[in-house]
């Protein structure tokens, strides 16, 4: 919200303080402001001048040269507008002063621009005249100014608003006379304080925050010896969409231009001025927050105002010409025959307000914010007046603002207003009253506030203090005060105006707790440290992702991973599944780096893929972690397995894993992949990507992946560890070098060896595997060193025997040779 | 015999001064103190001493030989230590020639920054816990105090998951984990839940649709305002510094009454006013409140025995803040040149 400060000031007139002053203190009690801007920031020198002669100039047709009085004297200005006459008042730059903006009303420069003396054409110029471009504004908000040329501050004795003798004389502040003294603060108010959007209670906030008194307008009783209700009556056939609905009658209206006063300060909260008529209503809007709207009651058929809902399917035309589609929650206001306007959203271009108006409808009333939020997004349709409904307008605000309204329309001669008010309403909500609990305030806050201080605060904050007989304390509770129900809210009252700052700053006493991360956090710093370790940076990818990723990972249309969970409303479809793999945001993040021609990439995350149960989706999804691994450039296959092996001893899985080459990764490389086991349970998998899968990514090298499950992983996890000993006796080791089928894999050898190794067998290293000419086809060639030790003797040749010839024979039940 | 002694000695002992390698060396001793060698001559000569002067010329021998032994073994000595002082004289490297490259990974700054804040809080005694980014509507919003209607619901444009209750949701916040936490019924609670949070906002600059917030919060009997702004403030200290200044305003959030945000001193210009806290001295940093008596009461906590306080950090803030980061959108490209700068 942007309000002028001297439109505060109008409510609490002994405000006084600089815009910083003010900035701060309502920051710091609970009305903050995001910034201010003066709006003679630029505006240096400027005074009322009065144009003695005008001549042409002798070099140039398009220039004038006139002698401008300007209080101390008459100086000559030199310019190319055309719109002045000698004896206008004008706003005039002083040499060494300064303008905002340029005639043309482009982007306004941050520093303003200096005005020098100078020569036009030869001849000299000790000045400027202003338009209202120059000056900063334009003629939106300032529609008295003329279309082109310099702003005319009087003519003939009259000013632009048709009052005679008003304009200062000569010299005098040009800047002050425009209403420019002035800064514009923007406001961030909290959804819970509705009351302050609006001037009133923004000027209310300030008034308790510097305890001046807040003075509002006092409105007086309007309207003649006619009944309302002889020109209007209103059924309201969904009180439930709306509480209140208050209208008056205005007759006899002149359009005419709204004063000076109130032009100045809609414009300087960014409110264009229209006419009388609109003004007001949009001027009651800014003070009380409460929209209202004018029918011109001649277009109302059989002189009824009914509110009902829109049927499904109805369409209806707003004022601004366009042809909205209802439906039945959008709540209507209709006339006897027809819809008139879409419930404080807005009106209809059946009954809008033309300058030829007679007589005006005016309403103010109460909707269901839920609703009108609701209706606004579905028609796609939001307004001034929608964003303060949907709030959740206070009902007794209705009534003041369309009084106000009323008093301004006859302050104004806009018009004659006619008698009593039609208001029909649910029955209004009592005043709240709360039970006055000084010392739980100050438990809540750690403070020791005294109860007169508390008292004081609640006065500026016209919260009623009334002593009960039984000497009790009750608080009664304004009616704009929605937000204040119950003891937290009162403390913070207490403490907003206390001081935030003012309240200690204490550690919590009470139970000592242990301070810990969970187990599960554990491991995945563990997985973190390790991947480090081994070069891997951390990557981070959203949650969600293109349901296409499943065609990039040639991923069959039946496979269950394309089971996802979905999301309603996405950002888009490339954001609109949540990922049950994880490897598409890997792969993209390689792909990035590839592009960008990083070289020897390698990262891993630790993200969650988000499984659904039974589809449609009942219960949440399994939220899985999973630990992802990828890389390009230095390394292979084993690579990657020696990272997966780290981690494993890195938390404590000191068993060997088994790789199982038939994991069935559509996305891998069919003879590149491996399933990860541990005690027979699959906890991942690993294997260099599929070309045509680097090929949809455009990743133009070899790349490889591993992925742990790790909700799998956990369960295998430990951080306990038990010392064995270190051996005192030496080892002996025997070379065993083979001649192995093809189709063997090494792993088969290695399980076989460590089920016939006996109790002695403490390891077994491959060192060598070799296919090629010296080898017989379908066959290769494998190298193990086995090593025996006893932790308590130093080994004989002849222990050793009787475990290599178990493993011989098991060497030759596999049908593998011993090289000669 | 005694002056064929002194001969050999003085013999070796200048042809061992005179020597310049260890080989030469070991020639020297084999030619007089080996089997062969001039001393071992003599010694064998002793038949020709008469009995009664054996024990003394053996004596004199042996002392010859200690004597010869010793200088030998100095020179030996000396020779290495010249031959090592050679050798490392040769051996010079140019220590300006670039490092061996240790490969080693980078973490995430926004994982920098979350352990950062995690050790701070572990540290007071919190424990560190997990929600569901997945969640119930009831979780993210109704009982936190952000009914069907609240407007806070159309603020937060929350993510919906195509689902029969329609009352599934990406969580829009990390508060939820809150009333997970106070439900288990088990008090005192001192928690800190970090974890990925949701929002339709379109990707620029400063909004991602994913991002992560970090949830604090204390239950406990007599947990006051002021233990809120004493915790709060020294976490601003351990993260930013010592002397870092805390300003707390007054906000509002539906599930904490009185409710504010904290300021901590730029610390960049230590208040002064600079560009990075567009002049103003201060930088937003958390919101946080007392927890509002509604939603202990909904979790099943009695607002008239127990009070709490709660926080939610933007951890991307943190980490764009401290580590003057400028673009959001790089944490999530995961560009190696990026990361490797943490």
């Amino acid at each position: 919200m942007n309000t002028a400060l001297s439109w505060i000031k109008a409510y609490v007139p002994e405000l006084s303080c600089t815009d910083q002053e003010y900035c701060d203190a309502m920051t710091l009690s609970g009305t903050k402001v995001e910034g201010y801007e003066r709006k003679d920031k630029n505006l240096e020198k400027i005074v009322v001048g009065r144009i003695v002669s005008i001549e042409g100039h002798p070099d140039a047709d398009k220039l004038i040269v006139c002698q401008v009085d300007i209080g101390t004297g008459t100086i000559q200005i030199v310019t190319g507008a055309h719109n002045v006459q000698v004896g206008d008042k004008v706003p005039v730059v002083l040499d060494g002063g300064k303008v905002a903006g340029g005639h043309d009303g482009g982007p306004l420069p941050e520093e303003g621009i200096r005005i020098k003396a100078g020569k036009l054409r030869g001849v000299p110029s000790e000045g400027m005249m202003c338009s209202i471009e120059e000056l900063g504004s334009d003629r939106n908000m300032y529609p008295e100014a003329p279309e082109e040329g310099i702003y005319i501050l009087e003519r003939d004795g009259v000013d632009a608003f048709g009052n005679k003798g008003t304009c200062p004389e000569e010299g005098a502040d040009a800047v002050e006379l425009l209403g420019l003294h002035d800064t514009v603060f923007e406001y961030e108010i909290t959804s819970n304080r509705v009351d302050c959007y609006s001037v009133l209670g923004v000027a209310r906030e300030a008034a308790a925050t510097f305890q001046k008194p807040f003075v509002p307008p006092a409105v007086r009783e309007t309207g003649n010896e006619e009944d309302v209700r002889d020109y209007i009556s209103v059924e309201v056939q969904d009180p439930d969409l709306c509480p209140r609905y208050c209208a008056r009658v205005c007759k006899n209206i002149k359009i005419g231009p709204s004063p000076e006063w109130m032009r100045r300060r809609l414009a300087a909260s960014g409110i264009r001025p229209i006419n009388n008529l609109v003004d007001i209503t949009n001027y009651v809007m800014e003070e009380y927050g409460q929209p209202m709207h004018a029918f011109d009651l001649d277009t109302i058929a059989g002189n009824k105002i009914i509110v009902r809902r829109a049927k499904d399917g109805d369409e209806f035309q707003t004022l601004d010409g366009q042809m909205r589609k209802l439906d039945k929650d959008v709540l209507m206001i209709c006339d006897a025959e027809k819809e008139i306007g879409i419930a404080g959203i807005m009106g209809g271009e059946n009954s809008k307000i033309t300058e030829e108006v007679h007589t005006v409808l005016f309403e103010a009333a109460t909707f269901n914010g839920p609703n009108i939020r609701k209706s606004a997004k579905r028609i796609g349709l939001r307004t001034d007046a929608s964003g303060k409904f949907e709030k959740g307008l206070e009902p007794h605000n209705a009534e003041e603002a369309i009084n106000r309204a009323c008093q301004l329309i006859e302050e104004l001669g806009c018009g004659e207003v006619v008698g009593g008010m039609v208001d029909v309403a649910a029955p209004l909500a009592e005043k709240k009253v709360l039970a006055f609990k000084p010392e739980k305030y100050n438990d809540l806050l750690g403070t020791n506030i005294s109860r007169d201080e508390m008292l004081a605060i609640f006065r500026r904050l016209e919260i009623e203090v009334v002593v009960k007989e039984d000497s009790s304390t009750e608080l009664v509770i304004p009616y704009h005060r929605q937000d204040l129900n119950c003891d937290a809210d009162i403390a913070e009252e207490v403490v907003r105006f206390y001081g935030y700052d003012k309240v200690p700053a204490t550690l919590p006493s009470g139970e000592a707790t242990a301070g810990k991360l969970s187990y599960k956090l554990r491991i995945e710093q563990r997985a973190r440290d390790i991947a480090e370790y081994c070069g891997f940076s951390q990557g981070m990818s959203y949650s969600f992702e293109s349901p296409k990723v499943f065609d990039k990972l040639l991923m069959p249309g039946e496979d269950v991973l394309r089971r996802t969970v979905t999301i309603s409303n996405p950002l888009g479809e490339d954001f609109s599944i949540m990922r049950t793999l994880p490897l598409n945001g890997m792969l993209v993040s390689l792909a990035t780096n590839y592009n960008r021609r990083n070289k020897n990439v390698r990262l891993y995350e630790l993200g969650n893929v988000y499984l659904p149960g039974e589809q449609p989706l009942k219960e949440l999804p399994d939220e899985r972690m999973q630990f992802t691994l990828g890389f390009y450039g230095e390394g292979d296959f084993f690579t990657m397995k020696g990272v997966l092996e780290a981690f494993f001893t890195a938390v404590g899985m000191g068993r060997k894993p088994v790789y199982d080459p038939q994991a069935g990764k559509v996305f891998l490389h069919p003879g590149r992949q491996a399933l990860v086991k541990y005690e027979g349970t699959v906890v991942g998998y690993l294997g260099e990507v599929h070309p045509e899968v680097l090929d949809n990514y455009g990743i133009g090298t070899k790349a490889y992946v591993a992925v742990l499950d790790m909700p799998a992983v956990i369960p295998f996890t430990t951080f306990d560890r038990k010392y064995e000993g270190i051996a005192k006796y030496p080892a002996v080791s025997r070379d065993l070098s083979m001649v192995v089928p093809k189709n063997i894999l090494v792993g088969e050898i290695e399980q076989m060896i460590a089920q016939r190794g006996g109790k002695l067998l403490e390891s077994y290293q491959l060192f060598d595997v070799y296919e090629g000419v010296q080898i017989k086809p379908g066959y290769k060639s494998v190298a193990y060193s086995v090593t025996f030790r006893a932790n308590d003797r130093t080994l004989e040749e002849n222990d050793v025997n009787g475990a290599m010839k178990k493993i011989l024979n098991g060497l030759e039940q596999m049908g593998i040779e011993l090289r000669q | 015999m005694k002056t064929r002694l002194e001969q050999i000695r003085e013999k070796a002992i200048s042809q061992i001064s005179g020597c310049d390698s260890a080989e030469k060396l070991n020639e020297i001793r084999v030619a007089i103190l080996g089997k062969k060698g001039e001393l071992t001559d003599l010694l064998k000569s002793m038949k020709d001493v008469a009995p009664e002067d054996r024990p003394k010329v053996g004596q004199m021998v042996n002392e010859a030989r200690t004597e010869i032994e010793r200088v030998l073994e100095e020179h030996k000595s000396r020779i290495e230590r010249a031959l090592r002082e050679a050798r490392m004289k040769a051996e010079v490297i140019d220590v300006t020639l670039p490092a061996g490259k240790a490969q080693i990974g980078h973490r995430h700054p926004n994982t920098i920054a979350l352990e950062e804040v995690e050790r701070i809080f572990v540290g007071m005694g919190y424990e560190v816990v997990e929600g569901s980014e997945v969640e119930k509507d009831y979780y993210n919003f109704e009982a936190l105090n952000i009914p069907a209607d609240h407007p806070a619901k159309d603020e937060q444009d929350t993510f919906y998951i195509t689902c029969e209750s329609g009352d599934i949701l990406l969580r829009t916040q990390t508060s939820g984990v809150q009333v997970h936490e106070m439900e288990k019924g088990r008090l005192p609670i001192r928690m800190l839940a970090p974890g990925r949070v949701f929002r339709s906002d379109e990707v620029d600059a400063t909004h991602s649709p994913c991002f992560h917030q970090i949830e604090g919060l204390v239950v406990d009997k007599h947990i006051t305002f002021a233990d809120l702004k004493g915790t709060l403030a020294e976490f601003a200290k351990e993260l930013f510094g010592r002397e870092t200044r805390v300003k707390f305003r007054p906000h509002h959030f539906p599930f904490t009454e009185p409710s504010a945000e904290m300021d901590v001193s730029c610390f960049k210009c230590g208040g002064k006013g600079c560009r990075f806290c567009k002049g103003s001295g201060w930088i937003e940093i958390l919101g946080c409140g007392m927890v509002h008596p509604h939603v202990l009461e909904m979790s099943g906590i009695d607002p008239e025995e127990y009070t709490g306080f709660a926080f939610g950090i933007g951890l991307e803030r943190i980490a764009l803040l401290k580590y003057e980061i400028d673009d959001m959108r790089l944490l999530y490209e995961n560009d190696i040149r990026f990361l490797r700068q943490f």
